[in-house]
């Protein structure tokens, strides 16, 4: 088994072929399966307990406070604390809801950020699927959260959850639209849908610093979009305490309530993931045009780090963006979407076709 | 084990909570889990509340013991602080809430009017003389209004007690109230 971090093409069919050995193809392929489920499984659980305690102290730190510091070094097991008491938490259903569509909604949010964490590319060669609709397959799947928000809302039988829950619905479909226009100005560049295609597109450059000027306004109306489709702050009306209690979750408690805020930092990750996929080369080094030895330095550094790094630096963005500005209402967030970003989105989508033809981008 | 209590003692006597060793175990990590990740409702009835508000701001900031995670539905909360004056147009509010918490659920009375009606408003019509009248209260904090120390110092003292609790014997918070 050669394992080498610059590439982890060979160890993955390494590993294939261990097990086609050891076992029959029928059983082989399903042992793989179950494997790289079982390996996300433990992925998101850990992304979501760390993403968490992430946030709590970067809120922290942003209100010069100290955030969780009793259990574990600066608080590092709170995460940990927090799902054990989720755990054994009395799980309610008040009388009237409906019983299997209220269970079931929870499970739906949880299902399509692992849907779109298969097409991700983490490192070369480390992903479960490379789809040639990689992207278009991305923005399909990741709208599918909407229906278990919306299925949650219905079935509490609960005014604030089913207003937070259509307010979540508007809202996620409006914005979908946005994040399609976005992602499809890149495409146009590209020339492919697919993510390894798109990554290997950025070996001379990102597309944030090679593609003119629509690449930003592209970047900018996505990172916009995205939020409001997570349903973060400032675009948080779905679950607006001041408002509607807690929203589409209301009637939620105990670890039903874990997938739901689970799911919802999974989403940051996804919408991280897929923005420095696009933008900023997923797990491609910065390398500048032809500058040999600048690139060469830079390929020292293994590109799961730099994957993991973008990942980061746009969860803090995201980050700062909810806990700096004030959150908006309903009509003002859906105007922003309908009259500003998507005529926007599709004036930028004609002009980034006008660069691409002319050859303005490098 | 003879019983050895008085039959003119005061009050009742519960067992220590004990075990096999797994059962100690698994008891250590629930409690451990509970008592530090205290997430309260967001419920403030005067200005004890503002004293609260001052706890979660920055000097104080009791987020240090996980407690910032303030929800406003009682089905994801595990613990009302009772911050404030609490009237008889609001106790059957107050009830509802606690009623709708899951369990287990924790309460803080906070302040002169959630303990005992108030230094000012004791004798006035329309005050409940206590919260403990309306819903069972585990941490009294004295103070009119207590300074943010003194309810991070109850809510330290509800983490001792919470870590107390067993599984064998589940807890039932109403149990001296009937």
């Amino acid at each position: 088994m050669n394992f080498n971090i610059y590439d982890f093409t060979e160890f993955i069919i390494s590993i294939d072929n261990w097990l086609k050995q050891l076992l029959s193809p029928g059983l082989a392929k399903i042992t793989g399966m179950a494997l790289i489920g079982v390996t996300f499984l433990l992925f998101v659980t850990l992304l979501g307990l760390s993403i968490v305690y992430i946030e709590r102290k970067v809120c922290a730190f942003f209100q010069q406070r100290l955030g969780p510091m009793r259990v574990g070094f600066w608080g590092t097991a709170q995460t940990i604390a927090d799902i054990i008491k989720l755990i054994f938490k009395e799980p309610l259903a008040t009388k009237n809801s409906d019983k299997f569509l209220f269970n079931l909604a929870a499970f739906i949010v949880l299902i399509s950020p692992f849907m779109v964490i298969a097409v991700v590319p983490f490192a070369k060669g480390l992903h479960a699927l490379d789809f040639d609709i990689g992207l278009f397959y991305v923005t399909a799947v990741s709208s599918l959260g909407v229906t278990g928000i919306l299925l949650a809302g219905w079935s509490s039988n609960n005014k604030y959850s089913l207003i937070g829950a259509m307010r979540s619905g508007a809202q996620i479909i409006s914005y979908e639209l946005s994040i399609g226009l976005s992602l499809l100005a890149i495409v146009i560049l590209t020339g492919s849908l697919q993510l390894s295609v798109i990554v290997e597109s950025q070996r001379d450059g990102w597309w944030i610093f090679k593609g003119n000027i629509p690449a930003i306004v592209a970047f900018i109306i996505f990172i916009i979009a995205s939020t409001a489709e997570s349903n973060r702050g400032p675009f948080d009306l779905a679950e607006a305490e001041s408002e509607l209690t807690a929203g589409f979750h209301t009637e939620y408690s105990g670890i039903k309530f874990a997938f739901f805020f689970l799911a919802e930092y999974v989403n940051l990750f996804i919408i991280a993931a897929i923005g420095a996929t696009v933008f900023f080369g997923g797990w491609m080094p910065l390398h500048i045009g032809n500058f040999t030895f600048f690139n060469e330095a830079m390929d020292i550094i293994p590109p799961i780090i730099w994957f993991f790094a973008k990942v980061a630096a746009l969860i803090f963005l995201l980050m700062w963006f909810k806990w700096t500005f004030p959150r908006l209402r309903i009509d003002q967030l859906l105007q922003l979407e309908w009259k500003y970003l998507l005529p926007l989105s599709i004036l930028n989508l004609v002009l980034m076709t006008i660069v691409s033809l002319t050859g303005w981008h490098l | 084990m003879e019983n050895k209590i008085p039959d003119d003692f005061p009050g009742t006597v519960t067992s220590t909570p004990g075990g096999n060793i797994v059962v100690t175990t698994i008891d250590g990590i629930i409690n451990w889990s509970r008592a530090n990740s205290l997430w309260p409702l967001v419920f403030g009835t005067s200005c004890c509340a503002i004293e609260m508000m001052a706890t979660g701001a920055s000097r104080h900031d009791w987020a240090r013991f996980g407690t910032e995670v303030a929800r406003a539905t009682p089905r994801q909360a595990d613990l009302i602080v009772i911050a404030g004056t609490i009237v008889n147009k609001m106790a059957p509010v107050l009830k509802r809430l606690y009623d709708q918490m899951a369990e287990p659920k924790y309460v803080i009375a906070m302040g002169a009017c959630a303990i005992s009606g108030g230094p000012f408003y004791y004798n006035s019509y329309s005050v409940v003389k206590g919260a403990d009248h309306v819903i069972p209260v585990d941490v009294y904090v004295p103070g009119c209004p207590p300074r943010p120390e003194a309810l991070l110092y109850g809510l330290m003292q509800l983490q001792e007690k919470i870590k107390t609790e067993s599984i064998v014997r589940p807890r039932d918070p109403e149990e001296d109230y009937r």
